[in-house]
């Protein structure tokens, strides 16, 4: 199938919106992208037609409710390659999705002296939760170091690798650098030592397939709304054997057998994680998004968007001071970058002027951004909508900022 | 005037290049930290007052924005041999004119005024304020580092 960026443009009403009589520009995709017409009509097709809560309902809308809510796990669970629907948990997102494993997992295993690899890219989401659970028991957390172009130390990773490691937790795609990590590798390494792996994916899938079985991994988080689908709806996905020997991580309705104050048993997988009324609408939202993105076919979305940020970087460097930070051997489209002395926050403002959205700050990740002796960075993130002329536009945006701060 | 160039007066733009009073001060006897977790700015305040109450000298150091160096380099013009009620006053009116609550006091805010163009970016108000804030907690003697959040 061939990609056509103006076909997808059509799928997304936003992209029509303008402001001070500019069309809006959005290249901030790795904080959230948009959201394609067929996400925004199965969350009110759901309400319209379908609303009722899930699981117990004696009624027929309530088998309705509940056809949707486990046809999205279903969809999930095909679009990740999992096992079964058992190991789809849906959560409010990437950040839970990982509290939940360092929770429920890691911190009944820790020892006084155990160890927490992460890397020192990590979003600040796949940090401080290990910290909780390391700090509550007595255990650290190791950076694994990254080189100058932004890639993990591969050789300083196998070392670190101890006796005393117990979990391995590395982001996939990195939303600072834009680094495509070498997972599979990682993964296998922390195998052959028996060490449980846990991949942060919220940046990873909306640019690259995601086969959890080729990955080798023992936990693959993400958030749907960075996936083209609804905020507040995730996914945790989880080998069997692990979920099973889990513990709950919130207690309350819908994730038990039977409550008796003598001791309550809890529902099987995935319910026993899934307390409470869970956001119904936003995972059949992710359903469609799934859906969307499956069908444009990941080898298709790559290759524009690889196309997109090759074209950036070329046009990039035509302006005076643009420096990128990180060249990883692979990575996304993101391209986190300085100005000369001119600050983040200045730039992106002179571009919002410009209706161009990019990001400044530390994007949350300030581990990596002191590695590199940077407060902040800009950053531009794509995505499948964007455009040769919008990259123009970026561009023509940040000659205006040198020339501004440059006189 | 452009809402950027409203924001970006050349005399914003020249004290964010040269800010003026930079660096340390050999004995403050107040000083402050401030922090702007959200784009990680980090500003040192340091105060000399004299036995009368009056600002002495004062100087500041750290990493920021165009407006926030800019804004610190202004405020440290604006208070040298000012006393902290008068000091109170600029704040207020500069307070108000950032976040557009009232058009700017000339007469109080002096060179200050030209922080008007800020209002009209909501979240750049910060950028601007952050050295107030830590001035006002240097002044009062606050230890806990200030922060925007």
């Amino acid at each position: 199938m061939t990609f056509d960026v103006e076909r997808v443009r059509a799928d997304f009403p936003i992209l029509g919106e303008s402001y001070r009589g500019k069309p809006l520009i959005y290249l901030d995709n790795a904080a959230t992208t948009q959201k394609p017409r067929a996400v925004i009509d199965a969350v009110s097709s759901y309400y319209e037609t379908s609303n009722a809560n899930v699981h117990r309902a004696l009624y027929w809308l309530g088998a309705r409710a509940t056809d949707a809510f486990e046809g999205a796990r279903v969809k999930v669970k095909r679009f990740l390659n999992a096992a079964s629907e058992r190991e789809v948990i849906f959560v409010r997102g990437a950040t839970e999705a990982i509290n939940l494993v360092a929770h429920s997992f890691a911190r009944p295993r820790l020892q006084p002296g155990d160890e927490i690899l992460v890397s020192h890219m990590e979003h600040h989401s796949n940090i401080v939760p290990w910290q909780l659970a390391a700090q509550a028991a007595g255990a650290a957390v190791r950076p694994i170091p990254i080189t100058d172009a932004g890639d993990i130390d591969l050789d300083a990773y196998a070392a670190m690798l101890g006796p005393r490691t117990r979990m391995v937790a590395v982001v996939h795609v990195s939303n600072a650098l834009g680094t495509i990590n070498p997972v599979e590798e990682i993964a296998r390494l922390a195998r052959e030592r028996g060490v449980p792996v846990l991949l942060d994916g919220a940046q990873a899938t909306a640019h690259v397939a995601v086969d959890v079985q080729r990955l080798g991994c023992d936990f693959y988080a993400f958030s749907g709304h960075k996936l083209y689908g609804p905020t507040g709806i995730g996914v945790l996905w989880g080998r069997e054997r692990w979920l099973r020997e889990m513990p709950p991580y919130h207690g309350g309705g819908d994730m038990i057998r039977e409550v008796k104050f003598s001791g309550t048993t809890f529902a099987d997988l995935p319910n026993k994680f899934e307390a409470g009324t869970p956001d119904i609408a936003g995972a059949v939202g992710l359903g469609a998004a799934v859906d969307y993105v499956t069908a444009l076919g990941f080898e298709a979305i790559a290759a524009h968007e690889e196309a997109l940020t090759d074209y950036a970087l070329e046009r990039l460097r035509t302006v005076p001071g643009f420096q990128r930070v990180g060249e990883p051997r692979r990575r996304g489209p993101v391209i986190s970058f300085a100005l000369g002395d001119v600050h983040p926050h200045d730039v992106a403002t002179v571009l919002d002027m410009e209706g161009v959205a990019i990001r400044a700050g530390h994007h949350c990740a300030q581990p990596v951004l002191d590695r590199f002796g940077l407060p902040a960075t800009a950053r531009a993130s794509f995505a499948i909508y964007n455009t040769r002329a919008e990259i123009d536009a970026l561009v023509a945006a940040l000659h205006k900022v040198v020339e501004l701060f440059g006189r | 005037m452009s809402d950027l160039d409203a924001l970006y007066q050349e005399l914003v733009l020249d004290h964010g290049r040269r800010p003026r009073n930079f660096g340390r001060l050999e004995h403050p006897n107040r000083q402050a930290a401030g922090h702007n977790p959200v784009c990680g700015d980090q500003l040192q305040l340091y105060v000399d007052v004299g036995d009368d109450g009056v600002v002495r000298d004062v100087k500041f150091e750290g990493k920021g924005c165009a407006i926030s160096t800019a804004s610190a380099s202004l405020l440290t013009q604006a208070i040298k041999g000012r006393t902290l009620a008068e000091i109170e006053s600029i704040f207020q009116a500069f307070h108000e004119t950032v976040t557009g609550r009232a058009q700017p006091d000339e007469e109080r805010l002096g060179k200050l005024a030209v922080f008007q163009g800020v209002s009209r970016f909501p979240t750049r108000v910060k950028c601007a304020s952050l050295c107030w804030h830590t001035l006002m907690a240097a002044l009062k003697g606050a230890d806990a580092p200030v922060s925007t959040e």
